[in-house]
């Protein structure tokens, strides 16, 4: 029994050596993935980042970009945890990219017992960055600018609603910032998704939100919910009504990454072929429409650039945390 | 009213193109096969779909997805009828009645009365979205975490009784699915939760399919295995056959079924509307409310038809309630309205309070199509109930590995981990062993379902209200609601006392 | 044994389960937070301890003789009826086990031949067709279709052939 399944073995082997050799590239071509890529999504379905990488998979695939499918493959799971954990445990893997968020820098940080370390994660593509804003219902005709807004949540104290997604989210970072500034006591209440926090804005189950414009626009363009100010370091084309917290004398500038990420350890031929194809989306009429259409800002960045970039974010948000209490 | 009516008719108009009928009558045969994986559902077939619907422009490709989306809600009573295995939460109810019927031989009467009473609850759900959109989508988007919490606890409610006769058993697994459902990832303090044995699989929560298919799947065919002993290639799963007889009398009884239907289709849409509840609340509570209001209750379970047709007409309804929140709000009322949400992203459209005004065209074009593709999916599932017949006929040894292998694939597919599939096979043993010793299983598959979305609820209430329970009743909507779900919940209990009060009963032993 | 003893066994060991649960969910606070509600463990916390007074309850019954279960004598689960069982779990386990090496296309056709041959009494021929059929049907609908890319394990290398004919 136990030698029959020896020589099986060595006879499946011997094929796919075969295999192997068969389906390589003649040398001196560039790489090219073999097979269906695996893209990992940092959240669930019907989400913000979950819409941007369905959008990035149908860019390749209606474009010809590449010769596999790209499969996106959710993990929403422990707020990025599980994604992080997956690609962490496929060192060396060429067929596997991830689509980031912030949380690429809080749940290493709050969870060091994943043993994640970020900066062994291949940059490919930073791909936009999206921005916040305050917003407050349409109907709250008293407040038009961020004096009114303070008065009024002062005024309610722990009664004043702010809707998040999730507990020490980016959501919340900017509650806990906009409390400390305006010495306020605005409860936070996380939910489940932005779309779900838009919603409870609009619904007038929250007071506030500080959502991302993509998920406010349906609102906001019918005219339920208005845009305050912006967490940005210029006005928003989109929003020029909105003056930042900068302009302010407010220090709150604050941006969620959009990033494509490689497996650590993947090849230098591999990263260098998604590097160019992410450059190649980047560029294209598609993404460039959605970019201006979500009011998202930022460069594209890859490689080291890239890497540099996570460092810094990192430390700005171990800092963060620690100002929240959220990690020692 | 009139202006409506004309753009429904030009939404008509577009379906009915050669082009466009050929997308539906493929898209409803593909999602038909795709809902009767178990394992995959709709949200499956939707989202790997999203990317083919590039070679065709926005009109044809809501056509196509709208086709696949009631082929796939369809499909799943095909498997939960015909093995007992719910391909999606949606069609949990369905297998209550429905798997009771085919094996009692009856598996045609079951197929014929899913696939009317889905049709009944499309056909009635599109009517009610074509003219009671506005006023509807305002009470969607004012519903918030209390009223939330209150439905979950009338669904709960709904479902008091359908245990077995042991009450310790039966909130056993009541609280074993409820506990399982918050393994995971704890929405409110965002920390990882109920990590079992610190295996990063558990990161991601026991999925509501692995759960379904442990149990249904691989727990109920070793019991098949054990009832038949192998059965030496002879015994099957059901015995069924097949007739234009047999089919116009099982039509004769859908008729005493409307009741149940209408009631089933109406609920379905309204619960459908309400943000985050989708499909499988409502189609659970129709069946429990079906069986309160029915004459012979005791039949529930044991295979009666409206046991089929109510949830049937429930989910079908709910998933075009459940595009409201959709176009309106742009908020998904379930996983596969979330998808399509993507893909309206795709083509460029935005969902919002705009969408009607800007793209009507788009909206009564899918409307359209989901009422077409509602049609289809009948016809070509009366066409398809004698193939469905004859593959219930193969022998028992030949059935069970494919089925065996298709809860495999079901338990991977989602989450594409094996670690899911693993968890299955836990669950189909030990649930098989549990079984054996009258464990109620039922009430765990849907503890599950309905737990992730009760508890967030109950919290963020909680941390509105600053600790008060009161909120639950303070509100306009959620007072009520809850109101009715403490009513129910309590109703066989005071019946008890009542009955016990007017004449006392003899001692048992 | 038993179907009494087999209730004892189970209670005692969901009761054990139970127990776990409730150690486990501390780990998040499990006691009413103030202004905020119940702490991120209280909800599992409090189910788990039901579920241990629900397996108290089932051996209470146990004890006094209780129910039909806890009275029965019967066999819990019966000599040929254990070995048909055991077959279709283990093939099962030993199939899923085999995913990640020889990967599903390699697992099947074994598992197809065990089932339909061994426990079926079916023909080779019949069971040739099925070992083969299955698994091409399952790569077209699930990794053609659907775009659903399934464990290969160690045959990963002879699929990138077809991968690039057909996706």
């Amino acid at each position: 029994m136990y030698q029959s399944q020896h020589t099986l073995r060595k006879v499946v082997c011997a094929l796919g050596v075969s295999a192997i050799l068969a389906g390589m590239p003649i040398l001196g071509h560039a790489w090219e993935p073999q097979k269906p890529v695996e893209f990992v999504v940092m959240a669930g379905k019907g989400g913000g980042a979950d819409k941007a990488v369905r959008l990035l998979q149908s860019i390749i695939a209606s474009e010809n970009m590449a010769p596999v499918p790209f499969t996106p493959v959710n993990k929403p799971g422990g707020s990025g945890a599980e994604a992080l954990v997956h690609l962490n445990g496929k060192k060396g893997d060429n067929h596997t990219i991830m689509f980031t968020l912030n949380s690429f820098y809080t749940t290493p940080l709050r969870q060091p017992g994943l043993g994640v370390d970020i900066t062994t994660f291949t940059p490919i593509a930073r791909m936009a960055e999206d921005t916040f804003l305050l917003w407050v219902h349409s109907d709250r005709k008293d407040i038009n600018d961020v004096a009114d807004f303070v008065r009024a949540a002062r005024n309610k104290g722990s009664k004043w609603i702010m809707a998040g997604t999730g507990k020490n989210s980016e959501d919340n970072l900017l509650t806990d910032f906009l409390n400390t500034a305006y010495d306020l006591n605005m409860k936070y209440v996380p939910y489940k998704g932005g779309g779900k926090v838009a919603k409870e804005l609009a619904g007038k189950n929250a007071d506030s939100t500080v959502n991302n414009p993509s998920e406010q626009l349906g609102f906001y363009e019918a005219g339920t919910t208005k845009a305050l100010a912006a967490f940005t370091d210029d006005r928003l084309p989109l929003f020029p009504k909105a003056p930042t917290f900068k302009e302010m004398g407010y220090d709150m500038v604050y941006y969620m990454q959009r990033t494509v990420v490689g497996a650590p350890g993947m090849s230098d031929e591999a990263a260098a072929y998604y590097n160019d194809l992410f450059t190649k989306v980047f560029n294209s009429p598609k993404w460039q429409e959605y970019r201006t259409k979500k009011s998202l800002q930022g460069d594209l960045l890859t490689g080291d650039a890239l890497m540099s970039y996570w460092k810094r974010e990192r430390d700005v948000h171990e800092v963060m945390l620690k100002k929240m209490g959220a990690i020692k | 009213m009139f202006e409506i009516l004309g753009l429904l008719g030009q939404g008509f108009l577009v379906v009915f193109e050669p082009q466009n009928l050929l997308l539906i009558v493929g898209g409803c045969t593909l999602g038909l096969f795709i809902g009767a994986m178990p394992g995959l559902g709709s949200v499956n077939g939707v989202a790997i779909l999203l990317p083919l619907t590039f070679l065709v422009p926005p009109t044809g490709a809501i056509i196509f997805l709208a086709a696949i989306y009631y082929g796939a809600m369809y499909g799943g009573a095909i498997s939960s009828i015909m093995l007992g295995i719910p391909g999606a939460s949606t069609a949990v109810a369905t297998t209550f009645d429905g798997r009771p019927l085919a094996k009692q031989g009856m598996a045609d009467k079951a197929l014929i009365g899913a696939a009317v009473a889905s049709f009944v609850g499309g056909s009635i759900s599109v009517v009610l979205f074509t003219f009671f959109a506005p006023p509807l989508a305002h009470v969607a988007l004012v519903f918030g975490a209390p009223e939330e919490f209150a439905l979950m606890m009338l669904a709960f409610a709904t479902f008091v009784g359908l245990g077995g006769d042991d009450i310790f058993k039966t909130l056993f697994s009541i609280c074993i699915g409820l506990v399982l459902s918050a393994v995971g990832f704890d929405i409110i303090s965002g920390e990882p939760r109920l990590v079992l044995w610190d295996i990063t699989g558990f990161l991601h929560g026991v999925n509501f399919l692995v759960l379904a298919i442990g149990i249904y799947g691989i727990g109920e065919m070793l019991w098949t295995v054990e009832e038949h002993a192998l059965g030496g290639g002879k015994s099957m799963l059901s015995e069924a056959t097949v007739s234009v007889a047999r089919t116009l009398a099982a039509l004769r009884e859908l008729v005493k079924t409307w009741k149940a239907t209408v009631m089933g289709s109406f609920l379905g849409y309204f619960v459908g509307i309400l943000p985050a509840a989708g499909a499988t609340p409502g189609s659970l509570m129709a069946y429990g409310i079906a069986k309160q209001i029915s004459k012979e209750p005791e039949k529930f379970g044991e295979g009666a038809i409206e046991g089929v047709c109510a949830p049937e007409a429930a989910n079908n309804a709910a998933s075009t309630g459940s595009m409201l929140p959709m176009l309106t709000l742009g908020i998904p009322g379930s996983p596969t309205t979330a998808i399509l949400l993507g893909g309206m992203v795709i083509w460029g459209l935005e969902p919002g309070p705009r969408l009607f005004v800007d793209h009507s065209e788009f909206v009564w074009g899918l409307i359209a199509s989901l009422y077409a593709a509602n049609l289809f999916t009948l016809l070509i599932n009366i066409a398809f109930i004698p193939v469905f017949i004859k593959v219930l006929k193969t022998p028992f040894t030949i059935l069970a590995p494919v089925i065996f292998i298709l809860c495999l694939i079901g338990g991977y597919a989602p989450t594409q981990d094996m670690h899911d599939v693993w968890l299955m096979i836990v669950f189909g043993i030990v649930g098989y062993l549990m079984r054996k010793l009258d464990y109620p299983l039922a009430p765990a598959v849907l503890a599950i379902v309905l737990g992730p979305l009760a508890e967030p609820a109950m919290r963020q209430s909680l941390i509105i209200s600053e600790g008060s329970f009161m909120i639950f009743f303070e509100r306009v909507y959620a007072g009520p609601i809850m109101i009715a779900a403490l009513i129910l919940l309590f109703l066989p209990l005071f019946k008890k006392v009542y009955d016990r009060i007017r004449k006392p009963q003899p001692q048992a032993e | 044994m038993t179907v009494r003893t087999a209730e004892l066994l189970m209670a005692i060991m969901m009761g054990a389960f139970s127990i776990y649960l409730m150690v486990k969910s501390t780990e998040l606070p499990i006691g009413w937070i103030d202004e905020e509600g119940p702490g991120g463990g209280t909800w599992p916390f409090w189910l788990a301890t039901i579920m241990l007074i629900s397996c108290g309850g089932i051996l209470f019954n146990w004890f006094l003789k209780k129910g039909p279960i806890a009275t029965s004598n019967k066999v819990y689960i019966e000599k040929h009826v254990l070995g048909d069982v055991a077959a279709v779990a283990g093939s099962l386990i030993v199939t899923v086990g085999l995913f990640s090496f020889i990967g599903i296309y390699g697992a099947l056709p074994l598992f197809i031949i065990f089932y339909v041959r061994f426990l079926g009494k079916h023909s080779w021929v019949l069971t040739t067709i099925l070992a083969f059929a299955i698994p091409v049907v399952i790569f077209y609908f699930f990794e053609i279709t659907l775009k659903i890319i399934l464990p290969k394990g160690i045959t990963e290398p002879l699929f990138l052939p077809l991968y690039k004919i057909f996706l």
